[in-house]
């Protein structure tokens, strides 16, 4: 476990704050030239429950939350105390002391609010018995109080921020600069000296006596912080976005917060409607216009959009969705990450329907695949869906400013002009064929659109089988024809992913080993970091986080599996979908894979992937302490 | 230069533009009232001045789905039940376009019927004509939300027990602009409402009464129909929403006793439609959003450009 890293949590009741505070400290890090990446907890509650935050930051790249950490900041949960809320919160009060202690690390930093958590509750949690085995400094302060005395007892986050950064000597200058940028007025007054004052404080009554610093780093870029959700947002924008429809669900909601709060500035359109099976049929309907359109959701909601999707499907209306997955069945934990709706994004819908299916693996990529995601289902006429889930979603990490600084693409694909519609293939009936099926005219299955307006271009799009006219049909060698040209998009979209552009999937670890890790979607930046430290310890171990799920990367998927004698397959479900997947595209490399699975409701750590490893395909034969399952290969 | 030059452009507009000879025949029986639908549409947009290429039908699934299979327009036959949502989008990718969404009673006020409240509550500009036989046809003739109370069919043998749905009375309450009821046996009244319809600016729901000999022969109730304009003994005034509901109260209740009334029964001359309001909030683009695809010298935001509160 390396310490050059701080990992910091906050910790408190939900709405008090932590969110802003922690997402100002990590900026303040960021600027100090900090890699940083966030992992958000919260419960499905909207006021009180326990929350926290943790900011990992180093001087080196960070992928992952990490395995656990190793500073604490605690605040007490104002909302569990507060005695005319009837509510039984238990022992919610202690919690942001108490939650996972287990996981902070040996010579850790404990921060307390001891305004705000009684003596006697603290009492019960043998806290200095704890500290002196594990080394932990524990400092109980009354930041409630500190903050009490400028009048401003919510402003305790902010006391609490400046001991952290008195203790972690840190310079005040980029925390200041940021309140500055962010307040004004007495609230910046109040709040800038609770800061100075808990700093100097801290600083003046306490010997610092932990291992715990601020690391050092160096930027050489502009570094901006955003989440997956930002990251898919902005490649949608990029690609010229501008209709978004949707009803809130979370955690696809960030999304749509974010494209609402953006499009109309941008003349563009944002819609809230009355359910999902609406928000996807608008999406079908602003595309079939013409508009570069999105929608999305979560599991539950994606599950009404169905039909819709097939609708795009059978009429050829580009369609962008998104599916940020949270656990399930049904309503199941909504603010917990799961990786379980892979098989009903790939799979759902009616008939030998096909879609594609990208899975980014980290916000870099959450960006680059929707912006694929766009550029595939307007070129090609077809629904893309890009998979994520609440881990992704939410989390923030370090960017290079310039990583954005790209051309937009507003193309419409295969979309054709009036000039172009004067010269289509329409003369023998004087009427536009939208559903062109000869398999030499559409050698990639694409045959180009017309929109609702444009001179010679009328045609009817219809959800049945229909002629090339696109009028309702029955005949059997049309569905042939039709059927096997909405197959051969499929096939081109291999070929251009395969040909023309890099590969989505992402390789880490020694090029030369036997031994594999298979991940996809956000649990890529765990395996990432698992795999360099398996190799720091004597392992030799390769990595693959796949990011196509449909169509499939057979050619890199079974170059990858060639090369391995085992692999373990890391995934955030219980059913081990990926690996099935895996299994129906390439069942003959099925002996060779061990999946490891976890869904207990918070994603992997990277030492859990580690100690798998070593179990399974390390030679190790200890029981897993994690809470991860594995499941053999067949045959085993 | 617009990129859709169908729209909007001036000219002597023929009927039969709509019915180009190599077409699809329709498929409906003989009889059935979906052809009055068909004859008014044809009627009515030429006359309001559309052509062909400007006008964007939507269809769900049923017998009146088909539609625009037998119109020769651009259209979308989409599924049963969300011709509106997907309407209602192009609309608002397109606002020039006549988008006209068409369906059936059990498209519309049963699977549909969500869309249809809230379509009517944002009174979305556009027109909605729901071919009310009182069944589904498609399906072969079970009981929908309009049979009358008693209605025998396959899946309700012993007459159901539920009270039809008071379509109009319910698209006034959540706040549809432009309300009438005519019927395929009235071609003349037909083609009126449609064309009042599609120039009304806002959302305009006609409810079509359509004769399906193959499933409801027994529905006789189609004729006679009282035209309530043409009638003295129906004065109201149609911009007063009380008095169109207790219209249109009664009506709904005759329906099922065997005297039609049928007519213009609401029309909202204030409320702006939902395209205006949004424009109003600064939330619709001044121009088509389509438009802007085909424009070469548009600056484009840029994801870039939202940046700064990131750093
Ligand atoms: C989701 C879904 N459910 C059911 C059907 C089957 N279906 C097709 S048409 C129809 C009823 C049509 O009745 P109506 O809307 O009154 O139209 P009509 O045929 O009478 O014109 C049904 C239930 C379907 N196509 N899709
Ligand atoms: S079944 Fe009824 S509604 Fe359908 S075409 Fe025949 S008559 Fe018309």
């Amino acid at each position: 476990m390396t310490d050059d890293e701080l990992i910091w949590r906050i910790a408190g009741g939900s709405g008090d704050g932590i969110d802003s505070t922690s997402q100002n400290f990590a900026k303040a890090l960021m600027r100090s030239g900090l890699d940083i990446f966030t992992h958000r907890h919260y419960p499905s509650r909207i006021r009180g429950g326990h929350t926290y935050v943790e900011i990992r930051a180093a001087g080196h790249e960070v992928q992952s939350r990490g395995d656990g950490y190793n500073f604490l900041l605690a605040l007490g949960d104002s909302f569990a105390r507060n005695p005319k809320e009837e509510a039984v919160y238990g022992d919610e009060e202690i919690k942001p002391l108490s939650e996972n202690l287990d996981e902070l690390r040996e010579g850790g930093v404990i921060v307390y609010d001891s305004g705000l958590l009684e003596e006697d509750d603290v009492a019960e949690l043998d806290l200095d018995e704890r500290a002196e085995e594990n080394d932990w400094h524990v400092f109980p302060i009354n930041l409630r109080g500190m903050a009490k005395e400028h009048g401003r007892e919510v402003m305790r986050n902010t006391a609490g921020v400046g001991v952290t950064a008195a203790l972690l000597e840190m310079d005040l200058e980029h925390i200041e600069n940021l309140m500055t940028d962010a307040m004004s007025g007495d609230v910046l007054e109040a709040n800038l000296s609770i800061l100075r004052d808990a700093y100097k404080m801290a600083q003046e009554e306490y010997e610092f006596e932990h291992d715990v610093r601020a690391p050092t780093g160096e930027h050489d870029e502009e570094q901006v912080l955003v989440s997956g959700s930002n990251a898919i947002a902005y490649g949608a924008i990029d690609e010229g976005c501008r209709f978004i429809a949707g009803y809130p669900m979370t955690p696809w909601t960030d999304v749509f917060t974010i494209m609402t709060q953006n499009l109309p500035k941008m003349g563009g359109i944002s819609e809230q409607v009355e359910d999902e099976i609406a928000a996807a049929a608008l999406a079908v309907g602003a595309s079939h216009a013409g508009a570069k359109a999105m929608s999305g959701s979560s599991g539950g909601g994606f599950a009404l959009m169905s039909e819709p999707l097939g609708l795009a499907e059978m009429t050829e209306t580009p369609l962008v969705l998104v599916e940020s997955m949270r656990a399930g069945p049904s309503t199941g934990m909504p603010t917990k990450p799961e990786q379980a709706d892979l098989e009903h994004v790939l799979y759902t819908s009616q008939g030998d329907s096909q879609r594609v299916v990208f899975a980014p693996g980290n916000i870099e990529e959450a960006y680059d695949q929707t912006r694929m995601a766009f550029h595939v289902a307007y070129e090609y006429q077809i629904p893309t869906i890009l998979i994520y889930d609440q881990k992704l979603s939410g989390e923030n990490k370090n960017v290079d400013e310039s990583f954005f600084d790209r051309e937009p693409n507003p193309t419409l694909g295969s979309t054709l002009t009036e000039e172009e519609l004067k010269e289509a293939a329409h003369e023998a009936s004087g009427k536009f064929m939208r559903f062109q099926s000869d398999p030499d005219e559409t050698e990639n299955g694409v045959s180009p659109r017309s929109l609702p307006g444009q001179k010679g271009g009328r045609y009817l799009a219809s959800g049945n089988e229909h002629w090339p006219s696109g009028h309702i049909a029955e005949d059997p060698d049309n569905r042939v024809l039709q059927m096997d040209r909405r197959k051969r998009k499929i096939e081109s979209i291999r070929r251009e992913l395969d040909e023309e552009h890099d590969s989505q999937q992402t390789y880490f670890g020694d090029e030369d080993a036997d031994l594999g890790i298979i991940t996809w979607g956000s649990q890529q930046g765990t395996v990432e970091e698992a795999v360099e430290r398996l190799n720091d310890n004597g392992h030799s171990v390769k990595g693959i986080g796949v990011s196509d799920m449909m169509p499939f990367p057979e050619g890199e998927m079974t170059e990858f599996l060639e090369s391995v004698d085992e692999a373990l397959v890391v995934e955030m479900n219980a059913s081990a979908q990926f690996r099935g997947l895996l299994q129906k595209e390439l069942g003959r490399y099925g002996p060779k894979l061990t999946s490891m699975l976890k869904y207990n409701g918070n994603p992997f750590e990277p030492g859990e992937i580690v100690e798998g490893f070593e179990i399974r395909l390390g030679g190790d034969s200890a029981e897993p302490t994690a809470q991860v399952r594995f499941e053999p290969a067949a045959g085993d | 230069m617009s990129a859709f030059n169908a729209i909007g452009e001036e000219r002597e507009i023929d009927r039969d533009e709509f019915t180009p000879g190599n077409e699809p025949q329709p498929t409906w029986c003989p009889g059935c009232g979906d052809f009055g639908v068909l004859k008014a549409l044809k009627q009515a947009l030429p006359e309001v001045g559309r052509n062909p290429e400007e006008v964007l039908t939507v269809t769900g699934i049923g017998c009146s789905g088909k539609l625009n299979s037998y119109l020769d327009s651009y259209g979308f036959h989409t599924i049963h039940g969300r011709s509106l949502p997907v309407a209602r989008a192009a609309k608002l990718a397109n606002p020039e376009l006549e988008v006209v969404a068409a369906g059936g009673d059990g498209d519309g006020y049963g699977i549909g019927g969500n869309h249809l409240i809230h379509t009517a509550r944002e009174n979305h500009d556009m027109t909605y004509i729901v071919f009310n036989n009182e069944v589904f046809g498609l399906t072969k003739g079970q009981t929908s939300p309009t049979s009358p109370k008693g209605h025998k069919s396959k899946t309700q043998p012993s007459g159901s027990a539920k009270t039809p749905i008071r379509p109009l009375s319910q698209s006034l309450n959540a706040g549809a602009g432009y309300i009438a009821r005519t019927a395929a046996v009235n071609p003349n009244q037909a083609k009126e409402i449609i064309k009042e319809a599609i120039e009304y600016d806002g959302f305009a729901h006609i409810d079509f009464l359509t004769q399906c000999p193959t499933w409801n022969k027994d529905a006789k109730q189609y004729v006679p129909y009282i035209d309530i304009q043409e009638s003295d003994d129906y004065e109201h005034d149609t911009t007063d929403r009380e008095e169109a509901a207790r219209m249109m109260f009664e009506t709904e209740n005759k329906l099922y006793e065997g005297e039609v009334l049928t007519g213009r029964y609401y029309v909202d001359d204030e409320s702006p439609s939902y395209q205006a309001e949004k424009t109003a909030l600064g939330e619709m683009p001044d121009e088509p959003l389509v438009e802007r695809y085909f424009d070469d010298d548009y600056e484009w935001e840029r994801s870039y450009d939202l940046l700064e509160r990131h750093k």
